[in-house]
Formats: structure tokens, sequence, C-alpha cells
């Protein structure tokens, strides 16, 4: 059995806690790579993630990216979308098609 | 000219030709998975774009109603509201195989079954938009982890492309072309040795019959 966990800032992941996913308050880099580092290796499927926080950890998650699990999901948070999930979309098309032929210019 | 040197030898010639067959099928093969991966994704990717525009929207729905319980509740209050989560959600993956990349696909599990039971808190000392906000969360929980798998999946997938890519690139202008030049090499260096034997042969026929017969077999020399 796997477990969903969720990290990002308090205001932003608190909402998750009562739908039975465990949340992870953190803000800091350093703590937040730790905790990351934590889930990816015990028994977390897929890991929610704050698109503020997904920004500064981006080499952290980049090395998961391969791995079959966890997942690593930019979700948006309080401060608003930043559209950064869909650039790492984008930068999957990129990756395997060689450039982007879905998006467009909109998500730069 | 190709840069490695090869034994200008049939055997050599052999073992070359049969390395081109395999690689001509190899490369036929990958060029195959290469393009049903290809068509696979595009629609997977199809998929997660719109997922994810639509859980995007949602959660941020949700937070905006987030924030406004929170403007309109005592931090406590909140606190305690949700505190203790009477839902545990645990998730089982399988793995589904599209074209040799394993792909997970998730089974959520609940604790409550009923959509009513995830309030963890009495509605008597919370704002409205407390509940409405837990709603519309549980409301998109699906969909989010339909989400993480599809991404997940087009991530694995753009990951395996990519590789089949650089393979069916190396096959079609390196080693392909390589192998051609090197047989090509072998066989006219093959050809080349056997008319250069002829024409020994030619020409020691030619002294043997002069020292015997003093004959000249071509009369004009």
């Amino acid at each position: 059995m796997y477990k969903v966990g969720v990290m990002g800032d308090r205001d932003s992941i608190y909402g998750f806690a009562v739908l039975g996913l465990d949340t992870y308050p953190v803000t800091d880099r350093e703590k937040a790579s730790e905790t990351l580092r934590q889930l990816a290796e015990s028994d977390y499927a897929v890991v929610y993630i704050t698109e503020a926080l997904a920004a500064e950890l981006e080499g952290e998650i980049d090395r998961y990216r391969a791995a079959q699990l966890p997942a690593i999901i930019p979700i948006p948070g309080v401060m608003g979308n930043t559209g950064m999930g869909l650039r790492n979309v984008k930068k999957s098309v990129e990756q395997a098609v060689g450039s982007d032929i879905i998006f467009g210019s909109e998500y730069e | 000219m190709s840069t490695t040197q090869v034994n200008p030898t049939r055997m050599e010639l052999t073992r070359l030709k049969r390395k081109l067959t395999t690689a001509l099928r190899g490369h036929k093969l990958l060029k195959d998975k290469r393009d049903e991966l290809m068509r696979q994704f595009l629609d997977l990717v199809r998929i997660n774009k719109t997922l994810r525009e639509e859980v995007e929207a949602a959660i941020k729905a949700a937070n905006q109603n987030f924030v406004l319980a929170r403007a309109g509740m005592l931090d406590e209050v909140l606190n305690v509201a949700l505190l203790a989560p009477t839902q545990r959600i645990s998730l089982e993956a399988s793995y589904q195989n599209i074209m040799s990349v394993d792909v997970p696909k998730f089974d959520i599990h609940t604790r409550v079954a009923d959509a009513q039971g995830i309030y963890s808190y009495g509605f008597a000392f919370t704002s409205s938009d407390l509940d409405d906000s837990v709603g519309a969360l549980a409301a998109v929980l699906p969909e989010l982890l339909r989400l993480a798998e599809v991404e997940k999946s087009c991530q694995l997938m753009a990951a395996e492309i990519e590789k089949t890519r650089r393979r069916v690139n190396a096959l079609e202008h390196v080693m392909i072309p390589r192998m051609q030049e090197q047989i090509k090499y072998i066989t006219m260096k093959l050809d080349e040795n056997e008319r250069s034997t002829q024409i020994r042969l030619m020409k020691v026929k030619d002294m043997m019959l002069e020292e015997a017969h003093h004959y000249k077999e071509r009369q004009g020399a």
C-alpha cells in the first residue's frame, strides 16, 4: 500500500489533510529537500508539491523524473498559478519530440 | 572511408554481413517502436494538458475559499477543525506496460466511503467557506490522482522515446553506413586480390611455356 504526500507552505496544503493525505508543511529549502528525499525513499507513490516550493527544488525533482515512483506533481498554491505545472508537461514533450508541438508559445 | 581498420578477409565479410542484417532489422523494429510510443505519448500528453488545466482551476477555487475561511475564523478554531482527519487515503499501484514502458496505475482506497464523512469537524464553529473548500478539494481528488498517473506516465514515456530515438539515429546514421562502407571495402579488396592472383597466374604460365618450348604465346611480343 502506498501513501500520498503533500508538501508546501502551510496555507496551501492544509485542506489536503482533511482528505486524508499526509501533509508536510515546509517552506525552507534545505528542509524541503530533506523531506522530499525521505518521502521518495519511503512508500509514497505520489507527492504533490506546491509550485513555489517545486521551483526551488527543481534539481531534486528532476532526479525522480526517470524513476517509476514516486510521481512528483506540482500543484498551484495559495499564491496563485505560476504555470510551472504546464511548463513541466511541455518539457516532457520537448524531451520526447525534440521540439514543442502542442503548447505553442503560450506558456513560455 | 571508415575510420576503424577491418581485416579484408572472407570471414570478416560474412561476419559483417550478418551484423548488418541484424542492424537493419533492429533499426526497423526500433523505428516502429518509436513511432508507436510517440503516438501513444501524444495522446497521453493531450490528456495530461487538459487534466492539469482542470485540476489547477479546481485547486485555485478551493484555495480561494480556504483563504476566505482562514480570514473568517480564528486560527485556533481552524487548527482544531483540521487536527484529526477522519479520512485516510492509501493507494495501490499496479503497472501497465505500454510499449515496454511500465507506467503506474493507481487504485485509490479510502477509509471513509461516504462523501459526507470526510468532514472532520462539527459545522457549528467553522465557516461555510471551509466546507466549500474541503468539498471542492474532495471532488477534485480523483482527478488529482489521475493527473499524477498520467503525468508520471508522460515523463517515463518521454524518457523512453528519447532513448529509442537516439538508438534509431545511431543505427541509421552511424552503425549502418559504417558497416556498409566496411563491407564495400572488403569486397573491393577481395576482388582486387583475386584479379591480382589471376594476372600472376597468367604471367607464370607465360614464363613456363617460354622456358619449356621457347614458345611465345603472343605473337606480337
